[in-house]
Parts: C-alpha cells; structure tokens; sequence
C-alpha cells in the first residue's frame, strides 16, 4: 500500500522507507519555531532539564508578534526573556520589533521554509507551511523545547483526508472562503488527528496567498496538518526566496485515504463563519442583517499582501460606516511597506481605518481592539469561540477581506460581490 | 497509579481559549493561570475544584491554541485525571508532555456527570463511576507514550535517554 505525501515526508525525516498510519515515529526537524507566548515556557522547560546549547542554531526560530510592541509589563518580560534566550544561543532567526512579522506570514516570506520540510513551531497555525508542500505542524512548549535540544519530534502518523479540488474561484471569492466551506462541511474535529492533502486540477489556480490561508486554518478542523502539491506555482513562489535546497514528495497513486472531499471551486461564495465555532458557516447573503461594530484585517490567516489588495480594491475611494472601528494590520514590515507603495495604506486612512504595525493582537484578545460586551466584529483572523477576541457576550464573524472590507462600508456584513 | 475525585462536565468542543483566556497568556505562573482556569464558560470553577477533581467533557477537548498553560492551568487547578470522547491533537500532546493524565472514553463521556465520584485506574484504564456503581473501559496509552508518562514527562524522558 502507498503513502499520501505527509507519510512520504515523515517517513523520509525518520530515516524509515514506509510508515504507516497510527504508528508513533521520531523524525529530524528541519525548523522548530515559537512566539513571544510559547518560548518563555520553553525556555523554562529547556532550562530546567539542564540543556546548555541547542541543537542548531540556524534553524530555531524565534518570533515576537502576539504582543508586541508590548502590551504592558508581564508581556514586556516575556519578551525580555525571549531575547536574552537568542543572544545567549545565537539563534539566527529571532525576530524583534522591527523585524518581525506575523510568524506564518513571515517565515515562508523569508524563505525560511521550504517543499519538503518537516517542521514544528508552539503555535498552532504552523500547519500554515503545508502551502509550500512541507510537513508543517502545531505542538507545545515541551515540544519546542526537546525540539530546540534535540533536533527531533516524536509523532503518531496520520492518515489523511484527500480534497479534491475543480473549477476555479470566482471574483469575490478566496482561498478564505475554501477552507471556512471544508470546516463548515466537516465541522471543527472533522480532520481531527488527520491531514488534508489539496490535489486536483483546481489547485493550480489556486495562489500562493490562497493555498497558505487554506492550511493556515486545516487546524480549525481539527488536522494535523494540511498540505498542497508542488507546482508550477510553489516553484515560482520558493525559487530565489528559499534559503535551502528543496525536495518534492509526491503521494503515491495508491496511497489510502479515510475519506475523499470533491469541491467545485466554481461554485463556492463568500463564507461567513458565525459565532461560536468556525463550524458555522453561512454564505454571506444570509447575513445581509447582522450589525457590526468593528472589523479587523490582518492576521497569520488573511494579513498577506494580497489581502491587503482585495481590502484596498473595495475600500478605495470610500468611506467606512460612522461608527464602525477598522482595523487593518499588514501581517509583516514587506507587506507594510509594499502596502505603502501601493497607495494602500493612504486609500486606508482616507477611507477611515487605522492602520497597525505587524501584530497577532486582536486576533487572540490580546490588544489592538478588544471587544466590549455584545460588540460584534467581522474578522478576518481564525476562531470565533467565546470571549476570544474580549468580552464573553461579544460576537466574531469569520470571513474573508473582501466580506470585511465591504462590511466596513455599510456596517452591516455585506456581499464583496456588490461593491467590486 | 490511580485518581479519585469528583466530576466537573463540560460538553463538546471546549477549546483552550475558554480553558486559559489569551489575556492571562502574559504569565507563566501556574497558580495564577490556574486561578483563571475555565472562567468564561464556568466562573465558579476555580473556587468550587478540589485537589484530585476529575474533569468530563465530550469531544473534541482542548481544541484550537497550541498554548500548553492550558493543560498546565489545569493541572495546577487540582485536576487529577480529564477524561473526554476526544481530544484535539495538541492538547492531548501537551497533556503527555507536562503530565496531566488524560484519557479517550466514549462511555464514560456519555455516562458520568456533573458532582459523581470517579475513580480512576491508569495503568488497566478502568474507569469507575462510584456513585454511579458503573464501570467503562478506556484505551490505555500505547507503550512509546507510557514511556514518557513515566518517566515524568518528555523533557525528563529525553534526558533519560
């Protein structure tokens, strides 16, 4: 029996010719990674069970963004500590204020993840990378810190859901729409323990922006990790970005699937996910109806530059609703400044938006826009429970730029279809 | 080893932001996380848990945030053992590595609930509901995993190695 391309890579990192689903391996990191939340408790961890050098210090990654600039002052010692981690190890990729970006935006935006890797980061949006055809996925602190020590991860094999996609999406519609459609047909646990494996000819109209926010949100489903093939686009995406030699897996024709998903792209429309689970998927005509205080666009699922562009393209030359607050944050300083050569950023504030410098802020509750009781937000961001963006009575939409920014306008969540 | 104490129940698809809000991610405290622990869904958790309390849910736990202070606040809340239909990948994970006992049982999620006496057995993976006079059987943990259980977790199991 053949193995779909997630038990290719992992098989590969263990040194083993076949693996299997359910059987537990260990397998070398190509990149293990951690935020200013997730570090210091690895830090502590790493620490504690005596370890005094890390087990290669070009490829440990270390990115401030949940809140930084720096809340106030517990958040402030946290990064202190991260800090003072990097100096004493040398970590090559530690990203401070002025640097730093968005972690998922950041680190296939330096190259710094390639095809072919496997790759763990204490966040769990690292499924993300699957976008550039790695084995990417989410753990803890603890593992981040025996991953910093040893160089290894210890994972059960997972079997795998195959997404077949056709057609291709419409204006009006993204990659955010793709994957709030998947969470609404399989709900939040429908992958759980599993990967998603993109194929079909529809990938290919698929961009690189559109493929890294589908996996971005495979852990919204419950996955371990979601995963495209490597084509014509990765390729043009990764040559002259990447900063090591990449390898392309392929699944086998006969690997084993737990189940098969056939999405038309064609026929998908701008998704809304309502409060409380991403689960609760709407198409965006349904929610014509529902007020809104404030919009956020940012974030590691939709805070990438072409993001940006499709807020622009509905936001430009307008004015936002009185009384609605919008926030917009480039998800990294490249993304910033292109959005500023672009005559984004201007097109932003003319239209009444503020706008952030790279920061995971709201989009957790953090800062940057907390949410007072019964205040509703459209979100471009990833999750929707309760009390997560503020308030346990206030309210998040899910939806994409194009839903955000056009809801931005009317104050009510609005079809992109019927502005652009 | 075993565990015994009395059930907190929660449903479906508890995640980790209602188990430890992101706005107490600004410490690594354990008490103090404890001390927020579960607070948007049942603020009176923190007050009413007893050392060695048993915590119920459905599927699906622990879903969302990587963020390990979630099973930590937990552990440090007094909970002794979580038993769930199912559990999120990271968490269930995280729960190993920092050892909090956690076990899968479909029966038992459907069984227990809120204020019963439980017992539980870790190394057949008995479940005994006292109040209830009911047993369930639970998965026990695969050989690999046990490993780092006892070895007092994955950083403790490596350093073993």
């Amino acid at each position: 029996m053949g193995m779909t391309m997630t038990q290719k890579i992992l098989a590969a990192h263990a040194g083993l010719e076949t693996v299997k689903a359910g059987q537990l391996i260990n397998a070398k990191l190509d990149i293990v990674l951690g935020n200013d939340i997730t570090t210091p408790v690895a830090i502590n961890e790493f620490e504690k069970a005596g370890f005094d050098c890390v087990y290669d210090k070009s490829r440990i990654n270390i990115v401030l963004d949940h809140f930084t600039p720096n809340k106030d002052i517990k958040a402030a010692e946290q990064s202190k500590q991260c800090r003072e981690f990097a100096c004493k190890y040398d970590i090559d990729n530690f990203y401070d204020v002025g640097e730093m970006g968005v972690e998922h935006a950041l680190l296939p935006e330096k190259g710094i993840v390639t095809a072919g890797d496997c790759i763990i980061g204490a966040d769990s949006h690292t499924c993300t990378y699957g976008a550039v055809g790695a084995f990417s996925t989410g753990v803890g602190s603890t593992d981040m810190a025996a991953g910093m020590a040893t160089g290894n991860c210890w994972f059960k094999v997972p079997s795998a859901i195959k997404i077949e996609l056709t057609g291709k999406l419409a204006k009006g519609v993204s990659g955010k729409d793709v994957i709030l459609d998947i969470i609404g047909r399989i709900g939040v646990d429908g992958a759980l323990y599993q990967s998603m494996e993109f194929v079909g000819e529809g990938v290919k109209s698929l961009s690189m922006d559109d493929r890294l926010t589908i996996c971005n949100m495979a852990i919204e489903a419950g996955a371990k990790n979601g995963i495209f093939p490597v084509d014509d686009v990765t390729r043009e995406y990764l040559d002259g970005r990447t900063k090591r030699e990449y390898s392309i897996y392929e699944a086998d024709d006969d690997a084993e699937y737990s189940s098969v998903i056939s999405i038309n792209l064609d026929e998908l429309v701008p998704t809304v996910s309502y409060p409380h689970l991403p689960e609760n998927t709407h198409p965006v005509t349904e929610a014509s109806d529902i007020k809104i205080d404030q919009v956020v666009i940012g974030s590691c699922t939709n805070g990438r530059i072409s993001d940006m562009e499709a807020a622009y393209e509905i936001l430009k030359g307008r004015k936002v609703k009185k009384g609605v607050r919008v926030i917009i944050i480039p998800a990294t300083q490249e993304i910033y400044k292109e959005s500023i050569k672009r005559g984004y950023l201007e097109a932003f504030v003319d239209a009444g938006c503020i706008v952030s410098t790279p920061t995971c802020g709201p989009c957790l509750g953090g800062y940057m826009g907390i949410l007072a009781a019964g205040e509703r937000c459209v979100s471009t961001t990833n999750r929707n429970f309760v009390g997560r963006m503020g308030h346990v009575s206030s309210e998040i939409y899910l939806a994409s730029p194009a839903v955000a920014a056009a809801s931005a306008l009317t104050g009510y969540i609005s079809d992109p279809r019927e502005v652009l | 080893m075993k565990a015994k104490g009395t059930v907190h129940r929660y449903q479906d698809n508890v995640d980790t932001d209602v188990i430890i809000p992101a706005r107490y991610l600004n410490t690594q405290d354990a008490k103090e996380l404890a001390s927020h622990c579960m607070e948007d869904i049942d603020a009176e958790f923190a007050c009413r848990v007893n050392e060695g309390d048993i915590m119920v849910a459905g599927l699906n736990f622990g879903c969302g945030s990587s963020r390990e202070h979630a099973p930590l606040a937990i552990k440090t809340a007094g909970i002794s053992c979580v038993i769930a239909k199912t559990f999120a990948r990271i968490f269930y994970r995280n729960s190993i590595n920092i050892g909090l006992p956690i076990l899968e049982c479909e029966a038992a999620s459907e069984a227990i609930e809120a204020g019963d006496e439980v017992e539980v057995d870790f190394g057949t993976g008995v479940i005994t509901n006292i109040t209830k006079n009911e047993t369930y059987q639970a998965e026990p943990f695969p050989e690999f995993i046990q490993d780092i259980i006892t070895a007092g977790g994955l950083m403790a199991s490596i350093n073993k190695k």
